[in-house]
């Protein structure tokens, strides 16, 4: 068990890092774009329409992935800060740095799918809704996070004060929630599960016509994820490296 | 030993400046730091005062021992003199500056806004911050720059008075004190060349 | 400690401090709102406490950048960390001083601008309440944005950007709590909640703030 446990920490060491990913990248591509292609395909062309809402409703299989990844990523880039400032591992650095446009594109997915969605049941285009307005605000931090990382050049210095905004930016999103829930009771569907079920009344729990397409589409959206966190941490590694030996040659 | 330095290693940013720096300085001595400009003074006697934390190395003395001067003088413009000195002595939890007032002649200048003084002027104001530290090691980067002869020997006298008194003092500074108990450094030999800081991905694309 | 505050309390009340600048974009920010949404009075007043609320919270970031970009400046922050000052002290120093200097006037300013903007009679109180209770929030949040900022040129703007969304659940509560109190309802519950998020950051951010520091500070 701890050896197993101890094991884990070898993959934060960038060479093992850089062969490993290089070595699962392509599966999980892979992997990604089958799950993806045939979840929408799925969802899309063989789930029958809402009583209510008609075709519009498909818009879940990616309003509802893309929802849950923008919420994931930043979690991911939680645990990512964490174990810098506790174990200074560099690409866990970087990885936290990688996955942040990527978790903002899905938010601004999840937020721009909300709308279309929303518009013809609720008859504008945004509603301050608290889920909605959550995604938000939630969008404003991956913004602020991503600035920071901007403004700074000393790359272990971004690192340290990016984590630490992280770390108080998860404490007030969470408190942000419930004060969005507090303050506008929300006119948003039930939980994604439930409304995973919307009009099939029939059915008590969650039909499986629309389980099924749903969850082979939350996982093409979470190997996306994977993908491109990998891909972009392989391309901040050679960043940080090329950068390493300009320094290099300009202090020789 | 008032201040011993071991195998030290210290970073300006991401890069490595200097590498195994080791030295001890005992109680009433002076350590003078020479070496050409950007070899790295600055950054060592940062990592002294303990604002930078060292590469790797060890750095041994009496806890908040160090009381440290940067090149700015870290004045409130709209403050008096008084006020600025006293300011310290309270945050040093020392109450006179009257030693400090008197060691660098600042007593015509007491009630003068500091915004006002001639840089010579201001830079004594910031040396006799040091006084009213009352800690025993200092640590000054360039404490001469903008002094005239009059006062740069008013300031090597506050230093000899201080060593005599059992302080050490590490003071980065071109100019010859004539203090007796000082020996000098040169860091050149220390200076990190091509070694750049350890980069931790360096083996990560090989 | 108190040598800090009282310096930090003496440079801004001297001139070029910028004492009295926040109280003075809350005035224009209230005189500027009729402009923007019309001059009747019955929807100036629905809307004035949350606009009071919202006047204060823009008139607080306004000066945050001050906190410590001049200590930074003129090198004295440096001195200050090392000294026997710990840098969480020095932080809710920093926190309590730009809160007297700057979150206490708005507080006092805001019942006078709520008379132009035809404040509802009940919600007095609670505004006042509620300011009290949650412009400390602001000033602890700010001083963590500027720390975080601090080594950083030019950085007003992104520390506008950071502390912002921040600042939502302190504004949803304390502006609630005037709502509530100017619609005659009980602001007991939002302004609990308020006073919470402002022990919580008093308690925590000083800590987040001097880590940063320390890192800005290398």
């Amino acid at each position: 068990m701890f050896a197993h446990m101890s094991s884990i920490w070898e993959y934060a060491n960038p060479r093992r890092f850089m062969a490993t990913s290089a070595a699962l990248l392509p599966w999980v591509s892979v992997i990604a774009a089958i799950c993806l292609i045939g979840g929408l395909i799925w969802g899309f062309f063989y789930t029958p329409n809402d009583f209510r809402q008609g075709a519009t409703v498909k818009i879940i299989y990616i309003h509802v992935p893309s929802a849950v990844m923008a919420i994931n990523a930043w979690f991911m880039m939680l645990v990512c800060s964490l174990i810098w400032l506790i174990r200074r591992h560099h690409v866990s650095a970087l990885a936290a740095k990688a996955a942040a446009p990527v978790g903002m594109v899905f938010t601004l997915i999840a937020l721009f799918t909300g709308a279309v969605w929303g518009q013809p049941m609720w008859g504008s285009w945004w509603e301050w809704d608290p889920r909605l307005t959550s995604f938000l605000i939630l969008f404003l931090f991956y913004l602020g996070y991503m600035a920071l990382w901007e403004a700074i050049e000393n790359p272990d210095q971004g690192a340290d004060l990016t984590s630490v905004l992280c770390l108080v930016g998860s404490v007030f999103a969470v408190i942000s929630r419930y004060a969005l829930v507090f303050w506008n009771e929300g006119l948003h569907q039930g939980t994604t599960v439930s409304t995973v079920g919307v009009g099939v009344e029939e059915s008590e729990g969650v039909s499986s016509v629309f389980l099924y397409p749903m969850l082979t589409s939350l996982a093409g959206f979470a190997f996306l994820f994977l993908a491109l966190v990998l891909y972009r941490t392989r391309t901040e590694i050679r960043a940080r490296r090329l950068k390493a030996l300009i320094a290099q040659e300009q202090m020789a | 030993m008032a201040l011993t330095v071991t195998d030290l290693a210290c970073a300006r940013g991401p890069a490595q400046v200097l590498a195994n720096v080791s030295f001890s300085v005992a109680v009433g001595e002076a350590l003078i730091l020479r070496g050409p400009n950007g070899a790295g003074k600055t950054t060592l006697l940062r990592t002294l005062a303990g604002l930078t934390p060292p590469m790797s190395g060890s750095i041994n003395h009496v806890e908040g021992a160090i009381a440290y001067a940067a090149h700015a003088d870290g004045l409130k413009s709209q403050l008096t003199v008084f006020e600025n000195l006293m300011f310290w002595a309270q945050v040093f939890g020392t109450s006179s500056t009257a030693h400090a007032i008197e060691a660098f002649d600042l007593a015509a200048l007491a009630h003068r806004r500091a915004g006002e003084l001639s840089a010579g002027q201001k830079r004594r104001l910031s040396l006799a911050r040091i006084l009213v530290t009352g800690r025993p090691i200092w640590c000054l980067d360039e404490p001469t720059v903008s002094l005239d002869a009059e006062n740069t020997t008013r300031f090597a006298a506050t230093v000899k008075a201080h060593l005599a008194n059992g302080g050490s003092a590490v003071i980065a500074t071109h100019i010859d004190l004539g203090l007796p108990t000082a020996r000098v450094l040169d860091i050149t030999p220390f200076i990190a060349k091509g070694l750049s800081q350890a980069d931790p991905f360096a083996e990560a694309l090989s | 400690m108190i040598g800090l505050l009282k310096r930090d309390l003496a440079l801004a009340i001297r001139a070029g401090g910028g004492f009295g600048l926040s109280l003075a974009f809350f005035l224009i920010f209230t005189a500027l709102v009729p402009f923007g949404i019309g001059p009747e009075t019955g929807r100036l007043a629905d809307m004035a406490p949350g606009l009071l609320w919202l006047g204060a919270l823009l008139a607080c970031l306004l000066s945050l950048d001050r906190i410590f970009q001049l200590d930074w400046e003129d090198g004295s922050l440096d001195l200050l960390a090392t000294s026997p000052l710990p840098l969480e002290g020095l932080a809710a120093i920093k926190a309590l001083a730009h809160w007297l200097t700057t979150g206490l006037p708005l507080v006092v300013a805001a019942p006078i601008l709520g008379l132009m903007l035809n404040l509802p009679g009940p919600a007095y109180l609670p505004l006042i309440a509620s300011l009290l209770a949650g412009t400390p929030a602001l000033s602890a949040i700010g001083t963590f944005g500027a720390a975080l900022t601090v080594g950083i040129k030019r950085g007003g703007l992104l520390l506008s950007l950071l502390v912002l969304p921040l600042y939502v659940p302190t504004l949803i509560f304390g502006a609630l709590a005037a709502t509530r109190g100017a619609q005659g309802l009980d602001s007991t519950v939002p302004l609990v909640l308020t006073l919470g998020i402002t022990l919580g950051c008093l308690a925590l951010l000083p800590f987040a703030a001097a880590a940063v520091l320390r890192v800005n500070l290398r």
